[in-house]
């Protein structure tokens, strides 16, 4: 039977409100005053943009929120979105030294949230662009959070830099594909906003290679970041899967974020294929969009799940149903629409291999398959645009850790496309390395600070007495021991 | 189980807790639910000439989202008929014949002097307390702090009420003066029985940043308040410590300033103080309190091997002398413990800014120091440099772990020699002078 929407705009809109309100003043300010404001914090140390954690929760304890958002969006223009889709309790949260002696971390990540939205809700203006320029130009293909990070970097450091994006909006899948619930559209496009803020320009729904060639771009500008992301979802490869209501999971989130909530078609009982963070976010979402049943289908067991603990536990409170160890078979129709799936019984042996187990096929009945096996990597288009580029043997863009570079010199990249898939922060972090990158094959200098707060970071700075004019250089990973 | 009733100067009561001269203690109604709580006694608050109050009268200092670490007012003295007052206190005193009712007490004139107090006797009131204290409002009227701040003004006014009284009569010091024992000797002098203090001190705890207008805020204007609660304890503890070690004072003492908790009553008591008196704790959470400051100090008392608190009264005074008799041969420096340390850092940071340097940030697997909370790789953790520690306790004070940072005693191998005992060597040649730190 054809999948249709099935709740009214009223409860699909209750559904997919998000899951963590935003701090009264009083709640953060008491959060913000747990805060031992560490010196050289461990959880500056675990982020990977460097935000002067403590400053920041600082500055909210005084009730200088505004310069919090500063703190916080001048390391990480995508702070706000960062602050509800991190996986804090592995990252900053999970640095915290309040876990050693309260076992409770400060919730970095919703008094990062209470911070920006002041900015962003009460449109703060925290930037504007750089008044010294140098002259240099970059051209920034894909408009996601690597991109993003990068060019808010470049325009920091005086350097021009132009986002070109395929679709209507920038943002990358912090604008189309996200859960719901934890960020919306609107939070991910002011964000792109601040960008501009920062004299950014953003060309979007003009595709590279198509609207405008590689060789035209290099004659504009005088280097290039490549944050194109990833690709389609993995195909399953089983019969059936050219069925309507089978589709990928980022085609579902998308559709999430492009149409009316009460819009989204849904199946009553819904399967998702993979157990990743982005398998949760389809599950969650079909669940509280109505499904009856939404159902992971997993090969391995509990315990090796890709999913983060946290996001297990989400999508359990929402009811979500899991089958391990069992793989699909065959896509089941009737009437050519999706009946069902075809399993098959897998097992791990004594060395953790997984194999089928023979004669174990059943039938689990299901109207919409939902495949989330992780993405493809962007090979044959990166052959095609730039076909000297070199690429690591699982098809990511090969760089340089630090800077960025890869082996086309003006060429640097960051993000899912060189790291095969990770955070939102990661792509930022990523972003900013491969700026200062750039900053440095312009100039042949090292990008000065402000950008990483934290004292212990501080390189190279004149020794007492040697005057308060000299440059006090800044490095990006901060070094304990001097 | 510790005896804690107490005498002050006359007055008992079967605990040293009493309600200080306060809006706690502002109705009969009141007294007779801090007695059930179980207080000790009630300082009734102020009697005198009519008054008018103003709307808007306390405002408090908040530290990192605690209320009311430090408290002001501006409130007057009682705004109630002193008719309906007397009747009250006799009331609550017929009802409570075992309490103290201590009437508190602030006029002009010698008469007026003189029949407050003849009405606080036929009320039946154990004593009267006269308020040289309060620094807002009626010291401009000439009463209160104004009193205080004049030894000679106490002597007279004292005097006066020693002419009539046949009860016990406390006086009550403002700190509002540079040296506290000029004020306590004048009370002894002219015939008092006890003092209490501190009185507020003058304040004002804060300025509202739109209106640029101080609170409490009266119609666009505000005024020098009274300051209490707990941030004041330590200028209240140095006052009663100057008081009890002074030879022309020697008056029991009812000690006031910021005491919340039986800990708080304690070191008062220690310090010389026979009973303490407790306002802005009560106001902030209601009389509820006395319980646990009655069963902290009379277990404190079983724990220490005393049985009563009379035994602790003063028992810490000896120990504070003049700078120039401590040792300067005595050695102290800090000791991490390592196994809780949570790797936060503030005692490095708070000893190389604030203090003497002598803490260094070190990689743990290069100097041996093993695993621990709180390790990350490439974290460095702090090491105190300890020929460099003057043992002076910064980090100790700023470790946010209970027991996590000692100050451990360091054997010099020297004799103890006081400054003054270094200046008399130094001058007879005995010995070198001391070279000065680098």
């Amino acid at each position: 039977m054809e999948i249709r929407p099935i709740l009214d705009p009223e409860t699909a809109t209750r559904n997919m409100a998000e899951i963590e309100p935003k701090y009264s003043p009083q709640e953060a300010v008491t959060e913000a005053n747990r805060c031992l404001y560490c010196f050289d914090a461990p959880c500056i140390r675990a982020c990977p943009t460097g935000i002067d954690i403590p400053a920041f929760i600082k500055k909210i304890a005084t009730g200088n929120i505004t310069g919090s958002a500063r703190t916080i969006l001048s390391a990480n223009i995508l702070g706000a979105s960062c602050a509800r889709v991190c996986p804090t309790s592995v990252l900053c949260e999970g640095a915290c030294v309040l876990l050693d002696r309260d076992q409770q971390p400060i919730k970095i990540g919703r008094l990062q949230r209470y911070a920006t939205d002041h900015v962003l809700d009460d449109n703060i203006n925290l930037f504007s662009p750089p008044t010294k320029k140098s002259g240099k130009r970059v051209a920034l293909i894909g408009g996601g959070p690597a991109s993003l990070g990068c060019a808010a970097e470049l325009a920091l450091l005086g350097h021009e830099a132009v986002i070109f994006e395929k679709k209507p909006e920038a943002g990358g899948l912090n604008t189309y594909g996200i859960a719901y619930y934890k960020l919306t559209p609107e939070v991910s496009l002011k964000e792109v906003e601040l960008v501009k803020q920062l004299g950014v320009e953003i060309r979007t729904g003009v595709e590279v290679g198509r609207d405008i060639t590689i060789p035209e771009l290099e004659k504009e500008f005088d280097a290039l970041f490549l944050g194109v992301g990833l690709g389609s979802t993995l195909r399953l490869d089983i019969p059936g899967e050219e069925l309507p209501e089978v589709v990928e999971a980022l085609h579902f989130i998308d559709d999430i974020h492009t149409k009316p909530l009460h819009e989204v078609a849904v199946g009553k009982r819904v399967a998702v294929i993979g157990c990743g963070n982005t398998a949760i976010d389809a599950v969650t979402q079909a669940k509280r969009l109505g499904a009856a049943h939404a159902t992971i289908i997993y090969r391995r067991g509990e315990r090796d799940m890709p999913a983060y603990v946290y996001e297990y536990e989400l999508a359990k409170q929402d009811g979500a149903e899991f089958v391990f160890y069992a793989i699909p078979e065959a896509v089941l129709e009737r009437d050519g629409h999706v009946c069902g799936l075809r399993l098959v019984r897998t097992e791990m042996d004594a060395q953790r291999n997984l194999r089928v187990i023979p004669d174990s096929a059943f039938d689990f009945p299901c109207d919409m398959v939902i495949k989330a096996l992780g993405q493809e990597k962007m090979t044959a288009m990166l052959d095609h645009l730039l076909p000297g580029l070199d690429l690591a043997d699982n098809g990511t863009i090969r760089r340089d850790d630090q800077t960025g570079q890869t082996n086309i010199p003006h060429v640097f990249a960051g993000g899912d496309a060189a790291n095969g898939g990770s955070e939102v922060v990661n792509a930022v972090g990523e972003g900013k390395k491969a700026a200062r990158g750039m900053h440095r094959f312009f100039s042949q200098q090292e990008a000065t600070g402000p950008i990483q707060w934290s004292r212990m970071g501080v390189v190279d700075a004149p020794p007492y007495g040697a005057g308060l004019d000299a440059p006090v250089r800044v490095q990006e990973t901060a070094t304990s021991f001097r | 189980m510790a005896d804690l009733s107490v005498n002050l100067g006359g007055i008992s009561s079967p605990n040293p807790f009493w309600v200080a001269s306060a809006p706690p203690s502002n109705t009969g109604y009141q007294c007779h639910r801090a007695f059930e709580a179980g207080w000790g006694g009630v300082v009734w608050k102020t009697l005198g000439e009519a008054i008018v109050n103003v709307s808007s009268r306390y405002s408090s200092l908040d530290l990192n989202g605690n209320r009311m670490v430090g408290f002001n007012n501006i409130e007057l003295i009682t705004d109630r008929s002193p008719e309906v007052n007397f009747r009250e206190i006799k009331e609550c005193k017929e009802r409570w014949p075992n309490h103290a009712i201590v009437v508190s007490l602030m006029t002009d004139t010698r008469e007026s002097w003189h029949e407050y107090v003849k009405r606080s006797m036929d009320a039946g009131a154990d004593g009267v307390e006269l308020n040289f204290g309060c620094p807002h409002g009626m010291c401009e009227r000439g009463m209160g702090s104004a009193v205080g701040q004049n030894p000679d003004v106490i002597e007279t006014i004292v005097g006066w009420v020693m002419e009539v009284t046949q009860i016990p009569v406390i006086v009550k010091l403002t700190p509002n003066i540079t040296n506290i024992t000029y004020p306590a000797r004048s009370a002894r002098r002219s015939g008092a029985n006890a003092i209490s203090l501190i009185n507020t001190i003058n304040s004002i705890t804060q300025v509202d940043l739109d209106r640029l207008c101080p609170e409490p805020y009266v119609a666009g204007k505000s005024t020098s308040g009274g300051y209490c609660g707990p941030a004041v304890k330590p200028i209240a503890l140095n006052m009663v410590q100057q008081c009890a070690a002074d030879p022309e004072v020697k008056l029991p003492i009812s000690g006031i300033g910021g005491i919340q908790n039986w800990k708080d009553a304690a070191e008062f008591i220690a310090l010389g103080a026979t009973n303490v008196q407790v306002c802005t704790a009560i106001m902030h959470y209601g009389f509820r309190i006395v319980e646990d400051m009655i069963e902290g100090l009379n277990d404190y008392l079983d724990r220490s091997g005393m049985a009563s608190v009379t035994e602790l009264i003063g028992r810490a005074v000896p120990t504070i002398d003049r700078w120039e008799n401590l040792d300067l041969n005595y050695k102290r420096i800090a000791k991490i413990d390592y196994d809780t340390c949570i790797g936060c850092n503030l005692c490095y940071i708070a000893c190389e800014d604030g203090a003497h340097q002598a803490i260094a940030l070190v990689d743990p697997d290069a100097e041996g120091i093993g695993e621990g909370p709180g390790r990350l790789p490439g974290k460095a953790v702090p090491k105190i440099k300890e020929d460099e520690c003057v043992g002076c306790n910064l980090c100790s004070l700023v470790c946010p772990v209970d027991g996590c940072i000692d100050m451990i005693d360091i054997d010099t191998g020297k004799e103890p020699m006081s400054w003054t005992q270094y200046q008399e060597r130094v001058a007879s040649g005995d010995m070198e002078p001391i070279p000065p730190h680098q």
